[in-house]
């Protein structure tokens, strides 16, 4: 039997191109989606749509509030915006005007968080979300993806195209680990299995997904089984996926690129003390402010590596035995 | 428009406006009154619109960016025939269709629900741009406080506006000077708001917001001219005599009493009014 990791190398295409190609093959069958930018278009990749439909694109420029209450209003009038920033500046920077002049208001916007976490890097701190998710699931009804790697945009472009209200997709820019085979199966709210085990399950998003299968790579070798769930879903949270784990496995780490409270590791946890409580370890950023830095420097620096999802795995695994 | 009428207008406005404040017991009284007159000339001589087909995608919007206002403008959609004028006396009343903040999603002529000031010009550039891309028939029409121009968000739009020459939207300002706390020139002055319009690429003009002739006058030249702005100069608590005080008039309480004599007050002054006109 192979290794959980073969076959699995950095992607040849860009995120960020590749969630273009989504959304400009959702803009061919709906005439009504527009992209709006802060100033980000260069950035986030969304210049092809700018050339196959000129009009419909609008780059406000930089006023992020202008840009997504401007999005609200067109909604109004039956428009599918899909507004785009970088993740920081489309969640926090703008959050009133999520709640209230969106979501409030049961208008119809599709928010783009680019540079989750540490995919941030270079740009540092002040770019750096470690708390997008957690404000995004307090905003009453709004739906919350992060794709693990290029395949699923075609599945979550098309889920927001196709449904009404607040979504916020979270999303690298640059190449990333390629875990799905071409034409992978998504179903919004429902976590994938990548990996069966019985002895921890580890619960993972984004780029922590490849970190969690090498991490039960290292527990294979240490004679642990474990489950790996990609979670690309954070709102709604798959609760049953997360019932069946902490039935199957009894332990629960949770990997996310991502404050440690407030995001996935909150939600699993959420769920567990309100039907089946089991042990759980969360691995993500503790108490913490972003920084520059490579993405693996950060990953080492944030503790979000497959040997700290090991480690808590491992902690965890103790745990059930007290 | 006929002037005589535009004012019976404004007077119904105000005296539903005050009976329904008076039947909640309390109310935001002075931004309220400051904006009947604009509304009675929008609702009566302006706007396309038709109360028994209210999402008709063609029509004319109101965003009443000044959400708190929502009991004025309340008055004026009973008195277009929105709803029945009985339900004015739900405000703010647990469950009712008539929220202290407007709320699109309770109340039939709402187009857009505001309060947290500062985002109602941003909705409404957003409407305007989608009726554009749709090729819609109908403007924009957004009413926003003198104090809220505080918030930066409403220069952004206003950048927006102008840079997408977006004529399909008019800025209206209740420049009626004076916020929650105290007279906007006492917390941040406001110097002149016309040539910050036209410094940021609108055309502006100013009204005196209490004469119908004169706001009916600029909103239709500021229609037609392009990205447009009409500072409307007014009076916080215009028109009912309670409130028409140089001290703290921002929300008041009322009582049965009071409402009923600034009710009487508003009739005495439109018969006077009259009598001047003729």
């Amino acid at each position: 039997m192979g290794r959980l990791t073969d076959g699995i190398s950095l992607d040849k295409t860009e995120m960020r191109a590749a969630y273009c190609a989504a959304l400009i093959g959702e803009a061919r069958k709906n005439d009504k989606i527009v992209v709006v930018d802060a100033d980000v278009r260069h950035s986030v990749g969304t210049e092809p749509f700018y050339k196959e439909f000129p009009e419909r694109g609008i780059n406000c420029g930089i006023m992020e509030a202008q840009a997504i209450g401007m999005s609200a209003g067109m909604s109004e009038t039956g428009m599918v915006p899909f507004f785009h920033a970088f993740g920081v500046f489309a969640t926090r920077r703008v959050f009133d005007q999520i709640f209230l002049s969106c979501a409030y208001q049961d208008l119809n916007v599709k928010i783009i968080g680019a540079d989750p976490g540490v995919t941030a890097a270079s740009n540092g701190g002040t770019h750096m979300p470690f708390e997008d998710i957690g404000l995004m699931r307090l905003v009453p009804g709004a739906v919350i993806i992060e794709p693990a790697d290029a395949s699923m945009y075609p599945a979550a472009v098309g889920y927001m195209a196709r449904n009404y209200g607040v979504h916020y997709l979270r999303t690298s820019r640059r190449k990333t680990m390629r875990i799905y085979p071409d034409g992978a199966e998504f179903v919004i709210g429902k976590a994938n299995m990548l990996a069966d085990g019985s002895d921890v399950c580890l619960i993972a998003s984004g780029i922590m997904v490849y970190e969690a299968l090498r991490a039960a790579e290292m527990l294979e070798a240490k004679g642990f089984s474990a489950r790996v769930l990609d979670m690309h879903t954070i709102k709604p949270v798959d609760r049953d996926a997360i019932v069946a784990a902490a039935r199957d496995c009894g332990a629960i780490v949770t990997a996310e690129n991502h404050n440690a409270t407030g995001g996935l590791g909150s939600a699993v946890s959420e769920v567990l003390v309100e039907t089946l409580p089991v042990p759980l370890e969360r691995v993500g950023v503790k108490e913490s402010f972003g920084e520059v830095g490579t993405q693996d420097y950060l990953q080492k620096r944030f503790g979000l590596t497959a040997e700290n999802i090991a480690a808590a795995a491992e902690k965890c695994i103790a745990r059930k035995r007290v | 428009m006929d002037r005589k009428t535009t004012m019976k207008a404004a007077a119904d406005i105000r005296k539903l406006c005050i009976a329904e404040l008076a039947a909640a017991g309390y109310g935001h009284i002075g931004g309220s009154m400051s904006i009947c007159d604009i509304l009675a000339v929008l609702y009566t001589d302006i706007l396309d619109i038709d109360p028994k087909d209210p999402h008709d995608p063609d029509r004319d919007y109101v965003v009443l960016s000044k959400g708190h206002c929502g009991p004025a403008l309340y008055a004026t959609l009973a008195y277009k025939g929105y709803f029945d004028k009985e339900m004015l006396k739900t405000l703010n009343q647990g469950g009712t269709s008539l929220p202290s903040h407007c709320d699109r999603l309770k109340t039939p002529g709402i187009d857009i629900s505001t309060g947290s000031l500062g985002q109602g010009l941003s909705l409404g550039s957003g409407v305007a741009m989608g009726k554009k891309l749709q090729g819609r028939g109908g403007k924009v029409f957004v009413i926003v406080g003198d104090g809220e121009l505080q918030e930066g968000q409403n220069w952004e739009a206003v950048q927006f506006i102008a840079h997408r020459s977006l004529d399909n939207i008019v800025v209206i300002v209740d420049n009626n000077k004076r916020q929650l706390d105290d007279y906007t020139e006492n917390i941040c002055r406001t110097f002149d708001y016309k040539s910050k319009f036209e410094a940021f690429g609108l055309h502006a003009f100013e009204a005196d917001g209490h004469d119908v002739c004169d706001i009916y006058d600029k909103l239709t030249a500021a229609a037609k001219s392009g990205p447009a702005a009409v500072i409307m100069n007014t009076e916080k608590g215009h028109g009912c005599s309670f409130a028409e005080i140089p001290g703290f008039n921002h929300y008041m309480v009322i009582s049965q009493e009071m409402a009923d004599e600034a009710i009487r007050e508003v009739d005495r002054r439109l018969e006077a009014s009259y009598g001047q006109i003729d």
